[in-house]
C-alpha cells in the first residue's frame, strides 16, 4: 500500500524561518506544507488543514494555548501529542537546543517523522548561524563607521594625516588591549561631550 | 564560599519570579556560593521542556505543574519535585468593561468579593443562555494551573458549570489585557501583573482576587529536576536557603518600592513599576477608579509561604480529578502527595532557626483566623486561609472530597 503524503502544518512567527523549513520540506519531497505566521484562529486552521505533522518554534508565546488545543480541541479528529522518541534523547536535545519542537497524530509511525525532525533542526540552526552572522557583518560596519568619525575627528582637531590618525587609533588600542572599534567609540562619544570636532 | 554550584533556572514575567530574581540581584545566591543563572522564557511548555532536556536544573513553576509531569499530562516531561513553594496567592479575576457593566446590573458588589460578583457572574450566563447568545469566553494560563482550578472552582460554587455555561481557553499572561481589548475572551485570571494592565490600560474590570477565592493559597513552585536534585544535594540546600532569604526581603514591606523598580525591569516583567505595587500593597485598583485594599493579596514570606505543603499537592491533584484531567486512583494520588518534598525543605533551613511546620499537610480552609502551630525553630503564625465558600479540604481524606464536588448526576 502506498503511504499518502503528510500534511505538514510549520507555525513560526518568523515568516523567513518558515520559508526556509517549507523549502526544505518541499525538497524532501513533501508536497502538503502549510505555513502560518499569527495563531489568531489558529484552531480552526488546523480544523481545516488536518495536518498530521506540526512543526512549531520553541520561543513562539502561545505553545502553552497550541498544546492545549491539540490535546483538547473537537476540531482535532486524532490526538497530537509532541514527538518524542524516548530511545533518542540526543535527538530530544538537539530540538530544544535549536528551538523546534515538532507535534504529530497519533498513530504516525516514528520512522516518518524522524526525517522532518531532523531536517526542521538543522534549518532552524543554520537560520540561527546565518542570523549571527548577519549581526556581526552589521556589528563590523558600524565599528568601520566609527573609525572613520573617530580619524575624522583627530584629523580636524589634531590637524593629523588620515594615515597619523589611524596609526593613534592603533596604536591606543594595542596598548589598552582593547578593540579598534572601542577605541574609535570612546573618542567619538568624548568629542560628543566636549562639543569637539563631529558634525554629527 | 569555598565551592561554587552553577544553577540554571528559567522563569516567566510575572511579579510571583520575583524570589529567584532577588536571590540572584541581591546576592543571596552568590552568599550561599551559587552562581544562580537565570533565563526568560516564553512558556510554560519552554520551562518544562529546557527542564527536561538539562539546560535549567530549577525553575519558577505554576504549582501544579510538577504534579502533571509525574502524572504523564505533559507531552515531554523529566521527574520533577517542589520542594519549595515561591509564595502565596498573586492572581485576580479581570472581565471586560462591557461584561463589569452585566454583572452590575446584576448587583455586583464592587469590592472584589467573590460572592458577590460570582453570583451575579451566574445570573448574566443564565441570561445570556436564555437569549440563545455565545457562551462567556475565559482565558487562563494553563490547563495544569492554579489560575484554572481557582476560576473554576469559584465559577462552579457560584452555580456555573465551567465545562459548559463558558468556555475556557488558554492566553499567555502578557497577552491576557490585550485579548480583553480585543474582545477575543470577556474575561480572564492571570497572575500579576497582568490584571493591573488591563486596568491601566483601561479595557478591564478586576472582579475579584485568588486571596478571596481561596485566601493563603499556593500559587508558584520551585520546580526541581528530580535528578538533578539527587546529584546535587548540596546545591540544592544551598539554593533552598537563598531563596528563603530572598523571601524574606520580599515579604518585607519596606523592601516594596525597591522590589518594584527591579521587576519592572526589561530583563525580568518588562513593565512600568507602578503596575507591580496594586500587588505588593494590597492595594488593588479595581479599573472605575476604586482601590480594595485586600489582605493576603500576595503573600511572599508570611505564614510558612514557601512551605511545600502535601496538602496543597493533594488539592490540586483533586481538582486535575474534578475536572476530567486524571482518574481518581490511590496509585495518582500518591504521585501526587510525592511531588512535594517538604522533607527536603526542612533539612535545607533546619539550621537557620526560622519557622518550619511541624507537619508536612494541613486541613485547609480550617483556620478562620490566625493561629499561632506546632513548629520547629522561631514560632509560627497561619491562616485565615479559608475557601470563600465554607468548604474545608481534608488532606485524609482526599476521595471523599473528590466525590463531594461531582455532579449531582455522577455521584456514587
Amino acid at each position: 500500500m502506498l503511504t499518502s503524503a503528510l500534511r505538514i502544518l510549520v507555525i513560526d512567527e518568523n515568516r523567513i524561518r518558515a520559508a526556509i523549513i517549507e523549502a526544505g520540506l518541499r525538497e524532501a519531497g513533501h508536497s502538503e506544507v502549510t505555513l502560518v505566521d499569527d495563531v489568531t484562529g489558529i484552531a480552526a486552521r488546523i480544523a481545516a488543514v488536518q495536518p498530521d505533522v506540526i512543526v512549531i518554534d520553541i520561543e513562539n508565546p502561545n505553545r502553552d494555548m497550541l498544546e492545549s488545543i491539540f490535546q483538547l480541541s473537537r476540531a482535532v479528529k486524532r490526538p497530537i501529542a509532541m514527538f518524542v522518541d524516548r530511545s533518542d534523547t540526543a535527538s530530544i536535545e538537539a530540538a530544544v537546543d535549536a528551538g523546534v519542537s515538532a507535534y504529530v497524530v497519533d498513530g504516525l509511525k516514528k520512522e516518518r517523522v524522524k526525517p522532518i525532525l531532523d531536517m526542521a533542526i538543522s534549518r532552524f540552526n543554520a537560520f540561527s548561524r546565518m542570523e549571527r552572522e548577519l549581526e556581526e557583518a552589521r556589528t563590523e560596519l558600524e565599528s568601520r563607521k566609527t573609525v572613520e568619525r573617530a580619524k575624522g575627528i583627530l584629523m580636524k582637531s589634531r590637524g593629523f594625516s588620515e594615515q597619523e590618525a589611524y596609526a593613534l587609533l592603533r596604536k591606543t588600542a594595542m596598548n589598552q588591549n582593547r578593540k579598534i572599534g572601542d577605541v574609535a567609540q570612546s573618542l567619538v562619544t568624548a568629542a560628543g561631550l566636549l562639543g569637539a570636532g563631529d558634525d554629527q | 564560599m569555598s565551592q561554587l554550584h552553577q544553577i540554571s533556572a528559567g522563569f516567566l514575567p510575572l511579579l510571583d519570579s520575583a524570589v529567584l530574581v532577588v536571590a540572584r540581584e541581591l546576592g543571596f545566591a552568590a552568599n550561599e556560593g551559587i552562581d544562580l543563572h537565570l533565563t526568560r522564557e516564553n512558556s510554560w511548555a519552554s520551562i518544562r521542556d529546557r527542564l527536561a532536556v538539562g539546560h535549567f536544573n530549577v525553575a519558577h513553576m505554576l504549582a501544579p505543574m510538577p504534579i502533571a509531569c509525574n502524572l504523564g499530562l505533559t507531552p515531554l516531561a523529566a521527574r520533577t519535585i517542589a520542594p519549595m513553594a515561591l509564595g502565596l496567592g498573586g492572581n485576580a479575576v479581570t472581565v471586560s468593561r462591557a461584561l463589569w457593566d452585566e454583572m452590575l446590573a446584576q448587583d455586583a458588589a464592587p469590592d472584589l468579593d467573590p460572592r458577590s460578583t460570582g453570583t451575579s457572574l451566574a445570573a448574566v450566563v443564565a441570561g445570556r443562555k436564555a437569549a440563545g447568545k455565545p457562551p462567556l469566553r475565559f482565558g487562563v494560563v494553563h490547563p495544569h494551573s492554579g489560575h484554572n482550578y481557582e476560576l473554576r472552582y469559584w465559577l462552579a460554587a457560584c452555580g456555573v458549570d465551567p465545562e459548559r455555561d463558558i468556555e475556557i481557553v488558554i492566553v499567555p499572561p502578557s497577552f491576557m489585557a490585550d485579548a480583553l481589548g480585543a474582545r477575543r475572551i470577556d474575561g480572564y485570571c492571570v497572575g500579576e501583573p497582568w490584571n493591573t494592565a488591563a486596568v491601566a490600560k483601561g479595557v478591564g474590570r478586576i472582579a475579584t482576587t485568588k486571596a478571596g477565592i481561596w485566601r493563603s493559597s499556593p500559587e508558584k513552585v520551585l520546580g526541581v529536576a528530580a535528578e538533578w536534585a539527587e546529584e546535587q544535594s548540596g546545591a540544592l540546600s544551598a539554593l533552598l536557603r537563598a531563596l528563603y532569604r530572598a523571601a524574606t526581603w520580599c515579604g518585607d514591606g519596606g523592601n516594596h518600592g525597591e522590589l518594584a523598580q527591579l521587576m519592572a525591569r526589561p530583563g525580568f516583567v518588562d513593565c512600568p513599576a507602578e503596575w507591580l505595587k496594586p500587588a505588593l500593597t494590597g492595594l488593588i485598583r479595581t479599573g472605575d477608579g476604586g482601590e480594595v485594599a485586600t489582605a493576603d493579596f500576595f503573600v511572599p514570606h508570611a505564614k510558612a509561604a514557601t512551605f511545600p505543603w502535601k496538602s496543597h499537592a493533594l488539592w490540586f491533584y483533586s481538582q486535575m480529578a474534578r475536572w476530567g484531567q486524571i482518574e481518581a486512583t490511590p496509585a495518582n494520588e500518591a504521585v501526587a502527595r510525592e511531588t512535594y518534598r517538604p522533607d527536603l525543605y526542612r533539612q535545607a533551613l533546619r539550621d537557620l532557626g526560622v519557622a518550619l511546620p511541624g507537619a508536612n499537610a494541613k486541613v485547609e480552609g480550617a483556620l478562620v483566623t490566625k493561629t499561632p502551630v506546632g513548629s520547629a525553630g522561631a514560632s509560627l503564625v497561619l491562616g485565615p486561609d479559608g475557601f470563600f465558600d465554607g468548604q474545608v479540604f481534608d488532606p485524609d481524606r482526599v476521595e471523599a472530597y473528590i466525590r463531594g464536588q461531582l455532579p449531582a448526576g455522577l455521584k456514587a
